[in-house]
C-alpha cells in the first residue's frame, strides 16, 4: 500500500479544439509521483504545465491516457464525484492566492469542509489548527485585504490543508510574492512534506524554488524533457535564517 | 435544518456587501406584493360592501308586483291594477313548499307628526314576518305582533331616519305620533340599514300593521277590500329561487282564472339576481386589480433575475473556488437559489407590511372599504416565493454548470 504511488499516469494526452485548429497540449506523458515526494514542475509558458496541472488536480480530463490518483482512476469519474475527489484529496494553492473578499481568515479556511459534512464546531476547530500550523495563530478575524502577500498566501496553504489532504498542488505558488516570502512559502510547504507526510507537486519556473524539492520534472511543447532528481535539496529554513532581519512589508497591518 | 440557517446566513451576508443594490432589487417585489395585498383588499372591500347591500334588502327575496293588463287594446303598466290580494299571500304562504314567508304590504306617502315636529315618509303596512324576510333587528322596543295585525291595533315601527327626525336621539317607544289624525303608539325602532343598492335610504320608513294602514291611513281599494301593493317573499333557501318562482307562477295564474296563452297579471322579481350580478362586477374588478398589481411583481422578479446574473458574472472567480475545493454542483445551485429566495422573501415580508399600511390609508383617507385577509397575504407571500425560486434558478444553474478552469482564471 506505502508503496503505491500517489500520481500515476500514463500515455497522458490532452487536445484542444482552437476553432477548427486541434491543438496537442500534451502529447504522452508518463511518470509517477510517490507517496511523501516534492516534486517540482518546471517550464516555459504555453509547455502545458498548467493544463498537467489541471489534470492532476481533477479539475479537467484527460483526452486519452489514464491517470489513478491514490489508487483511484480518476479519467471515469463526473463532475460531482470529481468534486469529492478534489475535496478529500487534493489541496490547492494558488498564484493569486484566490481568497473570498471580505470574509475572515477562518472563513476562508473552512471553506472545504462547508461542502463535508463536519459540524460547524468541529469546522471551526480544525481551521484554528490549519492557521496555526502555517503560523498564522492571532490572524483568525483578519480578513485578506488586512493581511499581507505573504499572510494571505498562508491562508490559502491553510486551506489547501484543513481537509487533510493527499497531495498538496501549488500553481506558481510564489508568483506573486517577493524572495524572502517566497522562502518562507517554501519553509512551509518542506516542513509539511517532512513532518506531516504531504506530497507536494509545485509548479513553478522559478529554479530558486524549484531548488527546494528532491525532484523536478521539465516540461516542454507538451512533453517531459527531463527528470531530474536531486540529492541534497535546499533547505528553507537554514536559507530564512541566513537572511537579513524581515522585510517591513511583512509587518502587515494589524 | 442547520445547513439551511447557514446558506441563509451566508446569503444575507452575501446581499449585505452590496446593500443598494439588494434593496433596489427588493424593492420591485416590495411594491408587487403590497400592490397585490392593497388591491385586492380594496376589490374585497368592494365586494363585501355590494354583499352587506344585498343582505340589507333581505336574504333569498322575491317581489311579486300587481302586472299589466290591457283594457281594450291600451296596456298599462306594472302596478296600474291592484291584482293581488291577502288572499294570494296566505295561498301562496300555504300551497308553495319553497316559499318560506309570505308578507303583504300596502305603501304609501304620509306626513308624520309628533309634537311640534313632523316629517314625510314612506308608511307601509306589512306583518311581523317582515323581520325574517328582511333580516331585521331592532334598535329599540319590539315589533308589532300577529294579534296587533288581527286587531287592526294602532301600532307602528319607525325607521330610524324618522326616529331621528322626530326623537333625535331618545327612546321614542310608548311616543305616540300622529298618521292623517289617527295616533300610533311608537313600539319600536328598526336598527339602521343604510342605502340600499339603488342609493335608497332604507331607514325612512314606518311600518304599520297591514290591516291598520289599510283600513286607516291608506284607506283600502273601493274595488277590492282584500287588495294589496305587493307581495315579499322568501324562498327557503338560494337554491329554491327558481323553483319559488314556478310554484308562485303556478298558483296565481290558476287562483287568477287566467287562460293558457294570456299574459300574466303580476310580476315577479328576483332582487337578489339582480344585486348578484353587481357583486360579480364587484369580483370581476378584484381579480383584474389582482392580476395588474401580480405584473408589478413578476416584474420584480426579473429584476432579481438580472441583479443575480450580474452577481453570478462578478463571482465567477469565487464560484470556480469554491468549485475546486469540491463544491458539487448542487452546493452552488443552492447558495444562488437560497441568495434569489431570500431577496424575494425578504422583500415580500416587507411588502406585506406596506400593503397593509397602504390598505389602512386607503380606507382611511379614500373612504373606501378594504378587506385584507390571511389568504390573500399568505398567497403574497407564497408568490413572492415562488418568484426567487423561478426567477433565480435560470442564474443559480448557469453558476453551477460554470467551468471550474475557466472559472477560476475569469479575470
Amino acid at each position: 500500500m506505502s508503496d503505491e504511488p500517489v500520481i500515476e499516469i500514463q500515455d497522458l494526452v490532452k487536445d484542444y479544439k482552437l476553432g477548427q485548429v486541434p491543438v496537442h497540449v500534451l502529447k504522452g506523458i508518463s511518470f509517477q509521483v510517490g507517496r511523501g515526494d516534492f516534486v517540482s514542475i518546471m517550464g516555459p509558458s504555453g509547455s502545458g504545465k498548467s493544463t498537467l496541472m489541471n489534470i492532476l488536480g481533477c479539475l479537467d480530463k484527460p483526452t486519452s491516457g489514464s491517470y489513478k490518483l491514490d489508487g483511484v482512476s480518476v479519467s471515469e469519474l463526473n463532475r460531482d464525484e470529481l468534486a469529492q475527489i478534489r475535496n478529500k484529496k487534493i489541496g490547492f494553492v494558488f498564484q493569486q492566492f484566490n481568497l473570498l473578499a471580505r470574509t475572515s481568515a477562518t472563513e476562508n479556511v473552512e471553506l472545504p469542509l462547508m461542502y463535508t459534512n463536519t459540524p460547524a464546531r468541529e469546522r471551526r476547530e480544525r481551521a484554528m489548527k490549519s492557521l496555526t500550523a502555517v503560523g498564522l495563530a492571532g490572524r483568525e478575524d483578519h480578513q485578506p485585504s488586512q493581511l499581507s502577500g505573504g499572510q494571505q498566501q498562508r491562508v490559502a496553504i491553510a486551506r489547501s490543508l484543513v481537509n487533510n489532504p493527499k497531495i498538496i498542488l501549488a500553481d506558481e505558488p510564489t508568483g506573486a510574492l517577493d524572495s524572502r516570502t517566497s522562502i518562507e512559502i517554501m519553509a512551509i510547504f518542506q516542513r509539511l512534506n517532512r513532518d506531516e507526510g504531504i506530497t507536494m507537486v509545485v509548479v513553478t519556473h522559478d529554479p530558486d524554488v524549484a531548488s527546494y524539492s528532491g525532484r523536478i520534472i521539465h516540461f516542454k511543447d507538451g512533453k517531459l524533457q527531463a527528470d531530474e532528481k536531486i540529492a541534497q535539496p535546499r533547505d528553507a529554513k537554514k536559507d530564512l535564517e541566513q537572511l537579513p532581519a524581515p522585510q517591513p512589508e511583512e509587518l502587515a497591518p494589524a | 435544518m442547520n445547513q439551511l440557517l447557514a446558506s441563509i446566513g451566508i446569503a444575507l451576508r452575501a446581499l449585505k456587501v452590496n446593500r443598494a443594490r439588494s434593496g433596489l432589487t427588493m424593492l420591485g417585489i416590495i411594491i408587487g406584493v403590497a400592490a397585490v395585498i392593497a388591491m385586492v383588499g380594496v376589490g374585497a372591500g368592494a365586494t363585501a360592501r355590494i354583499q352587506d347591500q344585498i343582505q340589507s334588502i333581505g336574504s333569498n327575496l322575491i317581489m311579486v308586483l300587481p302586472g299589466s293588463i290591457s283594457s281594450n287594446g291600451v296596456r298599462l303598466g306594472a302596478g296600474a291594477v291592484v291584482t293581488l290580494t291577502q288572499d294570494d299571500a296566505k295561498a301562496i304562504a300555504a300551497d308553495c313548499p319553497s316559499v318560506a314567508a309570505v308578507v303583504p304590504t300596502v305603501r304609501g306617502a304620509v306626513q308624520v307628526v309628533f309634537g311640534n315636529n313632523n316629517w314625510a315618509t314612506s308608511a307601509q303596512g306589512v306583518t311581523p314576518d317582515y323581520t325574517t324576510i328582511r333580516d331585521t333587528s331592532m334598535m329599540y322596543g319590539q315589533f308589532f305582533t300577529t294579534q296587533d295585525v288581527d286587531a287592526a291595533a294602532k301600532t307602528a315601527v319607525l325607521g330610524e331616519t324618522v326616529a331621528q327626525n322626530l326623537f333625535g336621539d331618545s327612546d321614542p317607544t310608548g311616543q305616540v305620533v300622529i298618521i292623517k289624525n289617527v295616533p300610533f303608539t311608537v313600539v319600536g325602532v328598526l336598527s339602521p340599514k343604510g342605502q340600499s343598492p339603488t342609493g335608497q335610504d332604507q331607514d325612512d320608513v314606518i311600518l304599520l300593521p297591514i290591516s291598520t294602514a289599510m283600513q286607516k291611513v291608506l284607506g283600502a281599494n273601493k274595488a277590492n277590500a282584500g287588495a294589496v301593493g305587493s307581495l315579499m317573499v322568501q324562498a327557503v333557501g338560494p337554491a329554491a329561487m327558481d323553483q319559488a318562482i314556478e310554484e308562485m307562477t303556478a298558483l296565481l295564474r290558476e287562483r287568477h282564472k287566467m287562460l293558457p296563452g294570456m299574459d300574466n297579471d303580476f310580476t315577479i322579481r328576483n332582487l337578489t339576481e339582480v344585486y348578484a350580478a353587481q357583486e360579480t362586477s364587484a369580483q370581476v374588478m378584484s381579480i383584474l386589480l389582482g392580476a395588474i398589481a401580480s405584473v408589478s411583481l413578476i416584474v420584480g422578479g426579473i429584476g432579481i433575475m438580472n441583479i443575480m446574473l450580474v452577481s453570478v458574472t462578478e463571482r465567477t472567480r469565487e464560484i470556480g473556488l469554491r468549485l475546486a475545493v469540491g463544491a458539487r454542483t448542487r452546493d452552488i445551485l443552492s447558495q444562488f437559489l437560497v441568495e434569489a429566495v431570500t431577496l424575494s422573501v425578504l422583500g415580500g415580508i416587507i411588502g406585506i407590511v406596506v400593503g397593509l399600511t397602504a390598505s389602512v390609508l386607503i380606507s382611511h383617507f379614500a373612504q373606501w372599504s378594504t378587506q385584507v385577509s390571511l389568504m390573500s397575504v399568505a398567497m403574497a407571500f407564497l408568490f413572492s416565493a415562488l418568484v426567487g425560486v423561478f426567477f433565480g434558478y435560470y442564474p443559480a444553474r448557469k453558476a453551477a454548470f460554470l467551468d471550474p478552469i475557466d472559472a477560476l482564471r475569469y479575470e
